[in-house]
């Protein structure tokens, strides 16, 4: 059985479509990425399997996670698994933390939500967290709000959130876009690693193909609202199906050509 | 990449930014910014210079400061040899101009892309017929005519930063800054934009200083690159050299952290 099962997913804004009769299945511990342009329907159909659509979207078909439907779910069953068995990464981490919360507090809520445990041992797990996630001075940083610290590390204290409950599935919505190259490059490193060990399976969203394809083994192609592509990353290098996929893989090798024109030998 | 030296059209010497930041308490001194340090830099004709550099390493303090739409704390800049500011702007004001990164914020929405091209050829007041002009630079940046009718946000935002280049252009500038003019695109938006930038300094001779965190849009675009870090310039030289045998540690940690394609054979 697999782990994540969307079928025939449509998401409306009043008339608009904007995720349009979207079905994949991730098995568990299986990576899938998902690639497309700004306005394709990435962050919804993200928001929509953990239970996040705004007010104002509906979604109709179904999302089953571990065997159970989440769509006929109300918030309050549905919170049971945000944050527990599934977790999400966003892409500005500024905006998606708690401006005015402890970022160690942050971390230690989804483990007193689920795993019942006391303030002061769910701060011990937060600090053991922070170590896990790579942030230096742990017992020093989940007493920093999130605006004292870099954006590296508030994606870390993301991640250090989304994984707090070593989740069967992690969603990352563009989690590195908002980085510099250098934080990037640690960031995916350490994602990798995390999902490894916890043999989580893995959404990761995002508009570039490099990112992608170095941490997945599958991709999903979006535009408008649909999966125009999904194959693995050797079947959509070697033999791209959609017009859309072939112009993205012709740009990332082009530019890839133009830059390595420059700095052969450098790696 | 060797030419023989074309004339200076933009230097800067020991230039410095430095910005006081708000008291903390009120026994503390008032703490300083270092936005810009020292920073020399030459700038010939017809040049494609790229700035490079993290996130708050300068590089937009700096880009303003050549722009003289900030002061610098201490140091100079001269234009065509002559210090800034000059006494009479209007001429500077038109050969240099800017292109910023989100063309959603930089152009007024309330106005139609006619207005926006036009505002600048009316504030400066240049003798031509203004018409004809804005036809050509949307020529120029390969939108239909009939778009002058239109808002902003009727547009994408590929077609957005095209407008914002057309506005740089209309005035006929020797110079035009671009502050990570495609960092808010898409890759294949992203990619139209470069080429478009690539053929316009081409063909119009124009020079440009290209600013970008993104190796491979400089590597795209420059022949000489200066790497920024903490206000300073660390590196500089022609862009091959510069990426391909990186002198300073943080030049090599930047080229070696460019994302790649897998190997796939
Ligand atoms: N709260 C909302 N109300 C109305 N439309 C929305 C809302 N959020 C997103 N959309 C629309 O849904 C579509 C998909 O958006 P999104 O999933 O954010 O795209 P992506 O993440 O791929 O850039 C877009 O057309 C967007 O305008
Ligand atoms: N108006 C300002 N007041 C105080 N600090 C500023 C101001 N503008 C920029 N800075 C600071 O100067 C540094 C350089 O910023 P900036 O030139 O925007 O960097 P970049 O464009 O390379 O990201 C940053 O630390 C930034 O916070
Ligand atoms: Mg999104
Ligand atoms: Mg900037």
């Amino acid at each position: 059985m697999s782990l994540l099962e969307v079928t025939n997913l449509v998401i409306r804004f009043g008339d608009k479509v904007v995720v349009d009769d979207l079905s994949f299945a991730l098995d568990a511990g299986e990576r899938l990425g998902i690639i497309g342009e700004s306005g394709s329907g990435k962050t919804i159909t993200s928001l929509a399997i953990m239970g996040l659509l705004p007010e104002t979207a509906t979604a109709t078909g179904s999302i089953r996670f571990e065997g159970q439907e989440l769509l006929s779910l109300n918030d309050r069953e549905m919170s049971a698994y945000r944050g527990n068995r599934m977790g999400m990464v966003f892409q500005e981490p500024l905006t998606s933390l708690n401006p005015l919360m402890r970022v160690g507090k942050q971390i230690a809520q989804p483990l007193r939500n689920h795993r019942d445990l006391s303030l002061k041992a769910s701060l011990a797990r937060a600090i053991e967290l922070c170590n896990r996630v790579g942030l230096p001075d742990p017992e020093r940083i989940v007493r920093a709000y999130p605006h004292q610290l870099s954006g590296g590390q508030r994606q870390r204290i993301g991640l250090a959130i989304a994984l707090a409950c070593s989740p069967a599935l992690l969603i990352a919505d563009e989690p590195t876009t908002a980085l510099d190259v250098t934080v990037q490059k640690e960031v995916l490193k350490l994602m990798n690693e995390l999902v490894a060990q916890e043999g989580s399976s893995l959404i990761f969203v995002s508009h570039d193909l490099p990112v992608v394809s170095a941490m997945t083994e599958t991709i999903a192609v979006m535009r408008s609202g649909k999966i125009v592509e999904h194959t693995t990353v050797s079947e959509l290098f070697h033999n791209p199906r959609h017009e859309y996929s072939r112009k993205l893989i012709d740009t990332a090798r082009a530019t890839e050509a133009e830059f390595k024109r420059f700095a052969i030998g450098t790696s | 990449m060797s030419q023989t030296m074309s004339p200076v059209i933009l230097e800067a010497m020991s230039l410095c930014r430095t910005f006081k930041l708000p008291r903390t308490s009120l026994s503390s001194a008032r703490a300083e910014r270092h936005a810009v340090v020292d920073i020399d830099l030459t700038v010939n004709i017809g040049d494609r210079l790229g700035i490079v550099g993290e996130s708050g390493s300068g590089k937009t303090t700096l880009a303003k400061l050549l722009l003289c739409l900030d002061k610098p704390s201490s140091g100079v800049i001269k234009f065509k040899t002559q210090e800034l500011p000059l006494a009479d702007m209007a001429k500077f004001r038109r050969e240099v101009q800017v292109v910023f990164q989100d063309p959603r914020s930089s152009l007024d929405p309330r106005m139609t892309i006619d207005q926006i091209i036009r505002e600048p050829l009316e504030c400066l007041n240049l003798q031509e017929d203004h018409d004809t002009r804005i036809d050509e630079v949307l020529d120029h940046v390969d939108l239909e005519r009939k778009m002058r009718a239109r808002y902003p946000h009727e547009l994408s935002g590929g077609q957005r930063q095209r407008v914002a280049i057309a506005r740089a252009l209309a005035p006929r500038p020797t110079v035009l800054i671009a502050d990570e003019p495609v960092s808010a695109l898409d890759v294949l938006v992203r990619d139209e934009i470069l080429q478009l930038l690539a053929g316009l300094t081409d063909n119009l001779g124009l020079t440009i200083i290209l600013i970008s965190h993104d190796l491979s849009v400089i590597a795209r675009l420059c022949d000489k690159v200066v790497v920024m870090q903490h206000g300073r310039i660390v590196e500089s030289g022609a862009t091959e050299n510069v990426f391909r045998s990186p002198q300073h540690q943080f030049t090599a940690e930047l080229v070696a952290a460019v994302p790649r394609l897998p190997e796939i054979r």
